[in-house]
């Protein structure tokens, strides 16, 4: 399973995930939609990192569904602030820097799975999953 | 990547974004062209991103701000060649980007900001 790994301490580390995810999903067999779909839905996730944790991690690998269907997956996970008010956050139109406050639930709408776990204090960690 | 050329064709200020950047080279661009705005009177903006694969809520706020603040300065502002998958991404991450004039390509771009003269 390729694996990419970033250190995400940067703005840079948005445009360095969101190529990486792209090139893997081209690489998968994902049309043009899905590949900008889904690399816009890692930018937008691996900019609260960068913005609210400073630090944290980003992981795609290629996936398989219980349907024998191929994917990508990816995980990216931080040490930051947290999340506190997730529902609202979720729904969308809540922004404290300044945004659309559509970072959260926008990535949320352009995947097929996604489940963001986050403990205010502890960090965030967000899966998604997109299938072929 | 970092230094995107601006440039004047008959007044008009045209930028071509062919790169992914980041938001901090976005945010730079937005500057030294608002800049170049309040150097010399310029008859309309025209930033091209048909060569960008991705347009995430950033990068388009970036755009709805320019041409904002462009407006402001009095300056009309044209934004061509939006990607068919930026656009349906666009769309289906709630971003609106009706308030900023949209045109197919460059040609069309520049008629339109004819028009308005």
């Amino acid at each position: 399973m390729p694996e990419i790994i970033i250190a995400t301490n940067d703005d840079a580390a948005i445009v360095t995930s969101r190529g990486a995810v792209r090139e893997l999903a081209r690489s998968v067999g994902f049309g043009t939609v899905d590949q900008t779909k889904l690399a816009t839905a890692v930018s937008e996730i691996v900019r609260n990192v960068v913005l609210y944790a400073k630090r944290g991690q980003v992981l795609f690998t290629i996936c398989e569904s219980n349907a024998g269907t191929r994917g990508i997956e990816v995980i990216i996970e931080d040490e930051g602030p947290g999340i506190q008010d997730l529902e609202i956050v979720l729904d969308g139109g809540y922004s404290t820097s300044g945004g659309f406050g559509r970072g959260i639930s926008g990535a949320r709408a352009l995947v097929d799975e996604f489940n963001l776990e986050s403990e205010p204090g502890q960090g965030t960690r967000v899966e998604m999953r997109k299938w072929l | 990547m970092a230094n995107i050329p601006i440039l004047r064709l008959e007044g008009y200020v045209i930028v071509s974004i062919q790169d992914d950047l980041s938001d901090q080279e976005a945010e730079d661009l937005q500057k030294r062209l608002l800049e170049s705005l309040a150097v010399r009177t310029a008859h309309g903006v025209l930033i091209d991103v048909s060569g960008l694969e991705i347009v995430d809520s950033y990068f388009c706020r970036i755009l709805r701000d320019t041409a904002a603040m462009a407006q402001l300065m009095g300056v009309g502002t044209c934004v061509t060649g939006l990607a068919p998958a930026v656009a349906v991404t666009l769309t289906e991450l709630g971003l609106d980007l009706s308030m900023v004039h949209t045109e197919g390509n460059l040609d069309r771009g520049l008629e339109w900001l004819r028009g308005r003269d």
